[in-house]
């Protein structure tokens, strides 16, 4: 039974469709490049490659955990109210994220500051939650959910090590340019972050064209 | 009094809410190609900002922290703001026909509009009281309006350009915004702290 051809399907106990379901979100339909969602924290946090990737964890175990919430409750929800269910359900799992991090990885929690609660608003998740997950079944709603979160992550990671590798010289805190480099500050600035992934966004779309 | 004009200044000028923060970039990208729906998009959220100010700042005061919830910050304050939108939205269509057409699907857009939150959140980070909050909230609320104008103002002017297909769209508009942001750090200089 092919879930790509009834996306409504409920019946997937043993799902071909979920692969699909998974890897679109890795490229076809970035949430970034494709869908240009989540600008806030793609920016805001990627100054160094950890930090991309803190973020990026951080926003795939909201996305998980709301997905697999939602998609269980999507029959019990009421239609009128479901935007403001699923902002709580969303925000409730935020909550849990940032004290997570505060209290294991608080160097990484003072970096990000402000930004995890952001998660909140991040409309790829309630994007997520009101085209996917509340139309169907648990085991896609995670595929998809996962696969959303990755492609975000590697974005962010993407991002987070060319803005770190010319604005610091280092990749994952690893010395790579020696002290010959004069750095890139602009980089480690709102400026570098705007440039540098609008000209990611134009590679994406030229490779794209061309397959 | 000073204190009040540094915190409005600061708010839509050196440390604009979106070429600093980063805060409301994806309405930003996507509502600023034309200059009246810019304004229109701009006032709308400037008054949710002020509002939401004042009112979170309430909750979070005299409920969150006197029954010890700090925890349910996040929770309370986007529960407040979605209500907000809500009302601001039927407001609008009640009273201004032409400019609820004219927002269409950008007045829900604005709860996920992260600029209000945030500046909620660096509200209580901050510990401002009441006034520099409500200051806070419209200061935000003008550097939103500011910088969707100008963007909307240059996409108008790029309507007739030759970009390259690969950075149609939101690649250019995303490196005009980086020259923006480098344009506002000349202001920095205006306020020393």
């Amino acid at each position: 039974m092919n879930c790509n051809i009834n996306p409504a399907c409920d019946k997937s106990n043993k799902c071909f469709g979920c692969g699909k379901e998974f890897s679109k979100g890795l490229w076809g339909e970035n949430p970034i490049f494709v869908q240009v969602l989540g600008m806030c924290p793609t920016l805001a946090v990627t100054t160094k490659a950890v930090f991309g990737l803190s973020m990026g964890m951080a926003t795939t175990f909201v996305l998980f955990c709301s997905s697999l919430v939602i998609s269980s409750m999507r029959k019990i929800i009421p239609p009128q109210v479901r935007i403001a269910t699923f902002t709580v359900i969303i925000a409730t799992f935020v909550t849990c994220a940032d004290y997570i991090l505060k209290a294991n990885f608080y160097t990484i929690s003072k970096a990000l500051g402000p930004y995890v609660p952001l998660i909140v608003v991040n409309c790829i998740i309630l994007g997520r939650q009101e085209a996917f997950s509340s139309k169907n079944s648990v085991l896609k709603s995670l595929a998809d959910a996962l696969g959303m979160g990755i492609g975000f992550s590697g974005v962010l990671i993407l991002l987070g090590g060319i803005r770190e590798f010319l604005g610091f010289g280092t990749i994952f805190q690893q010395e790579i340019l020696g002290k010959w480099f004069e750095h890139w500050v602009i980089m480690a600035l709102p400026a570098g972050a705007f440039i540098t992934l609008g000209f990611l966004i134009g590679l994406f779309n030229l490779i794209r064209s061309r397959k | 009094m000073v204190n009040l004009v540094l915190i409005f200044l600061a708010a839509s000028i050196t440390h604009n809410i979106v070429l600093t923060y980063f805060l409301g970039v994806c309405p930003f990208i996507g509502v600023s190609k034309k200059i009246e729906q810019a304004v229109g998009m701009g006032l709308a959220t400037t008054f949710v900002m002020t509002v939401a100010a004042i009112v979170t700042w309430l909750i979070y005061h005299f409920i969150l922290i006197r029954f010890g919830l700090p925890f349910l910050q996040y929770v309370s304050f986007i529960i407040v703001i979605a209500s907000l939108v809500q009302i601001v939205e039927m407001f609008i269509r009640k009273f201004s026909p032409p400019l609820y057409r004219a927002l269409g699907i950008y007045l829900p857009l604005i709860t996920t509009n992260c600029a209000i939150l945030g500046l909620t959140l660096f509200m209580v980070l901050r510990d401002y009281d009441f006034f520099e909050s409500v200051v806070f909230g419209l200061g935000s609320g003008a550097g939103f309006t500011l910088a969707l104008i100008i963007m909307a103002g240059i996409r108008e002017e790029l309507e007739c350009c030759d970009i390259p297909k690969p950075l149609e769209g939101a690649g250019i508009t995303l490196i005009i915004a980086g020259i923006l942001a480098l344009t506002f750090m000349g202001f920095s200089g205006l306020i020393s702290n």
